[in-house]
């Protein structure tokens, strides 16, 4: 059972980063720090990808005639394109935060949440 | 930070080489590690370093927005325009065998304009971004 | 690596987390590196320690740097968050092991592609700009989207505003 836990160490690192991260973003009200912790999510996805593509021995994936084991090239082709498409998103998230603030002059989803409720309140109030 | 005078002096000295290693980046990355989204990354680094240290309008005055907002539609124009040359040199879309009248050259040919699409296209969208958080920020310092 | 991720969450001060992070981004480049895989480590390092560090930063200037604490208890998220990890482990353990050469993710394409039908010696050029060619329009045209999707969100239209005041 050790031994087979030693050997999916990767695995089990991912993991931990991946609960990390879901535990930021679930627990934390602050948009910003939900944001970290997406991004924290997102690179345990890369060390996902790319653990399983190493070869013991290997070199990276630049062909040379001295060398004859390569490791995986397809999940760092993948995870290249995610890392930069991960950033893009999370300047976009950035930029609904800010605008967020400038909207309700907090990132803290609670206060967030109790001032929606307080409006609708108003809103239904002159029905009434 | 735009009169420290140590700051002033070690970005002028390393933001040339910045530059000159995202092209080599660029250029070279059918050898070396490398490729478009680095290049584009790197450059745009040494831009956002310049204008950290120099001002946002020193640096929008060298890179303007509007460049900027070309390179965005510029980078995705020329990637796809390989793909729409393959088509009228009689292969399918985005195939660089037909670009050359040797294949291999051909291939070598595609993938080196789509780099350089690529590359284009994320150094616009990084400095976008930058000079968007940025210039917000000053424009509420001053109100 | 994982004592810089749990420091992360404990911390309320977002300036710190932000520092943590783009010390977290390096560390993650260096696992790269030793995972044979140069390029996305290079592209780790200059976006997450570099890019989005400064945009975190950009953000955190024009937001409030402290966050508050929270109200609700911890214990709810935390023994989600746990029993989605054992879980995972649970299932981990059924993939193949470490640097393992049968693993199927060694058996399918990646043959071909190690072949270097296109000459240029960094399969990972080759595969992303020849091979996968689709794939990386698709992403060049995300990044593109997200661009025009914060200069939309953004832009500060001083003349429209005006405008709207003129016509009051």
């Amino acid at each position: 059972m050790i031994g087979e836990l030693f050997e999916h160490f990767s695995y089990l690192v991912t993991v931990f980063l991946m609960v990390t991260g879901l535990y930021i973003v679930i627990a934390r009200g602050n948009l910003i720090k939900k944001l970290v912790g997406l991004s924290i999510f997102q690179t345990s996805v890369y060390l996902l990808y790319i653990a399983p593509g190493k070869l013991l021995g290997g070199t990276a994936p630049i062909l040379a005639p001295q060398y004859g084991i390569y490791s995986n090239p397809l999940p760092h082709v993948l995870i290249l394109t995610a890392i930069v498409v991960g950033v893009a998103t999370l300047a976009l998230g950035l930029a609904l935060a800010v605008r967020i603030r400038e909207a309700y002059g907090t990132i803290e989803e609670d206060e967030i949440t109790a001032l929606d409720n307080a409006r609708q309140d108003m809103e239904r109030d002159p029905d009434r | 930070m735009e009169n420290n005078l140590v700051l002033r002096v070690v970005g002028k000295l390393l933001i040339p080489f910045i530059l000159l290693f995202a092209v080599y980046v660029q250029f070279h990355g059918d050898f070396g590690p490398g490729g478009g989204f680095q290049a584009g990354v790197i450059f745009a680094a040494g831009i956002v370093f310049y204008a950290i240290i120099f001002g946002l309008d020193q640096a929008r005055r060298i890179v303007p927005d509007r460049l900027v907002e070309t390179m965005l539609a510029l980078g995705v124009l020329i990637y796809a325009g390989v793909g729409v040359a393959g088509l009228f040199l009689g292969g399918n879309f985005l195939d660089y065998f037909v670009l050359d009248r040797n294949p291999v050259h051909g291939q070598h040919r595609g993938i080196f304009w789509v780099e350089v699409g690529v590359a284009i296209t994320v150094c616009g969208v990084m400095l976008k971004i930058f000079y968007m958080f940025a210039s917000r920020g000053q424009r509420e310092e001053d109100a | 690596m994982a004592i810089t991720a749990v420091v992360l969450t404990l911390r309320r001060n977002l300036f710190a987390v932000v520092v943590l992070s783009g010390l977290y981004s390096f560390l993650m480049a260096t696992v790269l590196v030793a995972l044979d895989a140069v390029d996305v480590a290079m592209t780790e390092a200059a976006v997450g320690a570099g890019i989005s560090t400064v945009l975190l930063l950009g953000a955190l200037h024009l937001c409030k740097s402290e966050e508050s604490r929270s109200t609700r208890s911890p214990w709810l998220p935390l023994a989600l968050a746990s029993s989605v990890g054992v879980l995972l482990i649970y299932g981990a353990l059924g993939l193949p092991d470490f640097a393992d050469p049968n693993a199927p993710i060694h058996q399918h394409v990646v043959p071909r592609y190690l072949q270097n039908e296109v000459d240029v010696p960094n399969v990972v050029t080759a595969v992303l700009a020849s091979f996968r060619g689709y794939d990386t329009l698709g992403e060049t045209t995300v990044v593109f989207t997200a661009g025009a999707g914060i200069i939309a969100l953004l832009r500060r239209r001083k003349s429209s505003t005006e405008k709207n005041r003129d016509g009051k």
